[in-house]
């Protein structure tokens, strides 16, 4: 995994896999065996308890997207796989920060997590702990402006994304079925 | 019905319901409560000298039978000791499934004694593996093992039970069909070919001058050989068979070419080439068929036909992929062509291809120096003797190497499963216990293991198996005292600078070896002893035979095409290379 900000060429692989202990293991194992990289990662259970959507951001420059899918679908707990295209699906990620900031100057960060219009979650002597959620790209400037202060802690989550609801045509996002 | 049973009863008795004849294994700690309810169940085990040879036993009956190879180990270090075999059957798709003991579930994760993660160790060399962490859940989970192993592209599934999931009582209820499939949502191989897909197939097939069909394993796995043979016959287009399909399609048939790759022979090689279509069937351009994958058969389509959907494009762009069952999709590209034939669509012409084609075979059989008299005995003379003095039906096994791409090269394989090697993972020591395991599971054939003195003395020990349990096989070592594949390499790449290449002339004592473990020892060292020795050793029925042949340790393997080379660019044995320009 890398923190620098995802390339433009990055493919995010909603993955819904089977709620089964190991299957983040065999999903990781995976890409680590067959030399793909994963730029984020972010795993939690669906509206199905039997399922969990693993969303995954992939750097393409590492292999070939559909080698990557079809590898994927081998393994037997995963049961579908949807490619959502950046432009076509809504992004989310949330990013918690620890700034060390002086009394006297606590009131610009404040200020500056107002404008992105993020949350101040603890506050401290000499340190306050902020949160923003939002897209990627928001939560990236953010970090940097937060950077001039100096951050002490800073955990972003990676990016869960859904597709987007077009309301003209009837475009779907590409779904990797198994039943044929 | 609500029969309480223990785990491992349940486990012995999934085992049997699922139609398991034959357990390779050997017991230890974890694993103890299985072996109890094995008593009292008609379920035959071979107790092995090594847990590496049970899993080798069962790829070994796999590849002869179709069915399964069951081999059961305990925790930790047999666990570990299985991984080899895992990752052979899963290079070369054997259905198995392996069932390994594993500390409590109380224990698991605290360093316990012989505890391992043998789930997260074989991930990734099984199709699937499941730490089975309560009794009721085993009946399930075998059917979904057997299911898996054994369906699409098969491959090993392990199972990992904890002591006391043995040891628990449980419930005793088998699953339906329908209950194995919905708790396996996940899993469904695609099997039917897209019907677009095979049109379009069958009219490249009409319109190709230039046609090769390019077999593999797959072909053995579908159980496609029959309807292989009424393709190739239908369109009149030779047929080159891979390491792993060799017995797919009658090596005495015209059409059929023989093995292409880095020992190939040139014409099977050269075909592939300079062919315009490779109809490719459960095959997966492997880099020893291919060579340098830029330069492989540049002007040729592909049509690729392979149950699992990963194959295609993985390392060359099909024009038409088709997912789905070999057997099926040729019986529907077969179909098909009929339908256009009927229809007034001709084949095109390839005479002038299949005139190229007997040139070649023509200029470039297979080829070594014949020994002078006191010369060294030649290892290709002896496989021939060896094919030619064996029964009809004879199941051929060999270790990897040199004696390997002989076997493969100077034997005939005209009957499908008939030949077991590991091709993909390239296991020294597999053959013996892999010839042990095609015994078990074909008794009424004669069963000759090829071994290379090197392969040889890395699993030998399961003779003593073969013996204790009456599994008489016969083992031909091609003993040049060198690991002879290596000492080719640095011979032709490393000039000459042999580097830990030389076994010994004299140690082991094979025959020594061979009569301590219970087998007859057999020496020959002149081409005069080749016969009779062999002779001797197909008379003998009762136990098994070690037959060593000493032979030139100069002998290479030929023709070779370098690693990472172009087929183009294959190295003919070296009384052949004047008639390199004859290879267009």
């Amino acid at each position: 995994m890398s923190t620098t900000p995802a390339p433009a060429a990055h493919h995010i692989l909603s993955v819904l896999v089977e709620n089964r202990p190991g299957v983040l293991a065999r999903v990781a194992g995976l890409f680590a065996r067959r030399g793909y990289n994963i730029f984020s990662l972010a795993v939690a259970p669906t509206e199905d308890p039997m399922l969990s959507r693993i969303t995954i951001v992939v750097d393409v420059e590492s292999a070939p997207l559909e080698q990557v899918v079809k590898q994927l679908f081998k393994l037997i707990d995963v049961v579908k796989i949807s490619e959502l295209d950046p432009r076509r699906s809504v992004e989310r990620e949330l990013l918690m920060a620890t700034v060390r900031v002086p009394a006297e100057d606590r009131g610009q960060v404040v200020e500056l997590t107002n404008i992105f219009e993020g949350k101040i979650l603890a506050v401290g002597v000499e340190a306050i702990t902020v949160s923003l959620e939002g897209s990627p790209d928001k939560l990236d400037d953010f970090e940097e402006l937060l950077r001039g202060y100096g951050i002490v802690e800073l955990q972003r989550t990676g990016r869960v994304a859904l597709p987007k609801l077009d309301r003209e045509a009837r475009t779907r996002p590409q779904k990797y079925g198994k039943a044929s | 019905m609500s029969e309480k049973i223990t785990g491992a009863q349940a486990l012995i008795r999934a085992l049997e319901k699922e139609g398991v004849d034959t357990i390779f294994g050997l017991p230890g700690g974890c694993i103890l409560p299985a072996y109890d309810p094995l008593l009292d169940s008609p379920i035959r085990h071979i107790l092995v000298r090594h847990e590496q040879g049970a899993g080798h036993m069962a790829e070994g009956y796999a590849h002869v039978t179709g069915r399964p190879g069951v081999a059961m180990v305990t925790s930790g270090p047999a666990a570990t000791n299985m991984v080899t075999p895992l990752c052979d059957a899963y290079m070369d798709s054997i259905p198995m499934v392996c069932i390994t003991g594993q500390v409590p579930t109380g224990a698991i994760g605290t360093d316990a004694f012989q505890e391992c993660d043998t789930v997260g160790i074989t991930r990734s060399v099984t199709k699937h593996n499941e730490l089975i962490m309560t009794a009721n859940d085993i009946p399930l989970m075998v059917r979904q093992a057997f299911h898996i192993a054994t369906t699409g592209r098969p491959g090993p599934v392990l199972l990992d039970l904890p002591k006391d999931v043995l040891q628990n009582q449980m419930t005793w209820h088998w699953p339906t069909d329908d209950e194995v499939l919905d708790s396996l949502p996940g899993y469904r191989p695609t099997l039917k070919g897209h019907p677009r897909m095979i049109k379009e197939a069958a009219r490249l097939i009409l319109e190709s001058r230039q046609p090769v069909l390019y077999v593999g394993g797959g072909i053995l796995k579908a159980r496609a050989a029959e309807v292989l043979r009424e393709l190739a016959e239908l369109i009149d287009a030779p047929v080159v068979t891979t390491l792993m399909a060799r017995g797919a399609f009658p090596d005495d048939h015209p059409l059929c070419l023989g093995m292409p790759g880095m020992h190939g022979n040139a014409t099977a090689i050269t075909a592939m080439q300079k062919s315009d279509l490779l109809i490719t069937l459960g095959a997966r351009f492997d880099d020893r068929i291919t060579g340098k994958v830029a330069a492989f058969a540049p002007d040729a389509k592909v049509i690729h036909v392979d149950i699992d959907p990963a194959e295609q494009g993985k390392v060359r762009r099909p024009d038409v992929p088709i997912v789905g069952d070999c057997r099926l999709v040729i019986e529907e590209i077969v179909k098909a062509i009929r339908e256009l034939l009927a229809a007034g669509e001709a084949l095109a012409d390839t005479s002038a291809w299949k005139s190229r084609i007997s040139g070649w075979r023509e200029q470039f059989p297979l080829h070594y120096s014949s020994s002078q008299p006191g010369d060294a005995l030649k290892p290709q003379y002896c496989l021939e003797q060896l094919r030619d003095l064996s029964p009809e039906g004879t199941i051929l096994c060999s270790g990897v190497g040199q004696h390997q791409m002989w076997s493969s090269q100077y034997w005939k394989f005209n009957e499908p499963y008939t030949w077991v090697n590991s091709g993909g993972l390239g296991t020294m020591g597999f053959s013996v216990p892999a010839a042990i395991g095609a015994k078990v599971g074909r008794p009424d054939r004669t069963v000759w293991a090829v071994d290379g003195d090197g392969c040889f003395q890395m699993t030998a020990q399961e003779l003593v198996t073969a013996s204790v349990e009456r599994i008489p096989i016969k083992v031909a070592v091609l003993n040049n005292s060198y690991l002879g594949m290596v000492r080719q390499w640095q011979e032709m790449f490393y000039e000459e600078r042999y580097s830990e290449v030389y076994l010994s002339p004299e140690l082991p004592d094979f025959v020594k070896w061979a009569e301590a473990m219970g087998c007859v020892g057999i020496r020959v060292e002149s081409p005069e002893e080749v016969e009779p020795a062999i002779e001797k050793a197909n008379s003998i029925d009762d136990r098994s035979v070690v037959v060593e042949f000493r032979v030139d340790a100069g002998e290479k393997v030929f023709p070779m095409v370098p690693a990472g080379q172009s087929n183009d660019d294959v190295i003919l044995h070296p009384e052949q290379s004047s008639r390199r320009e004859f290879l267009r």
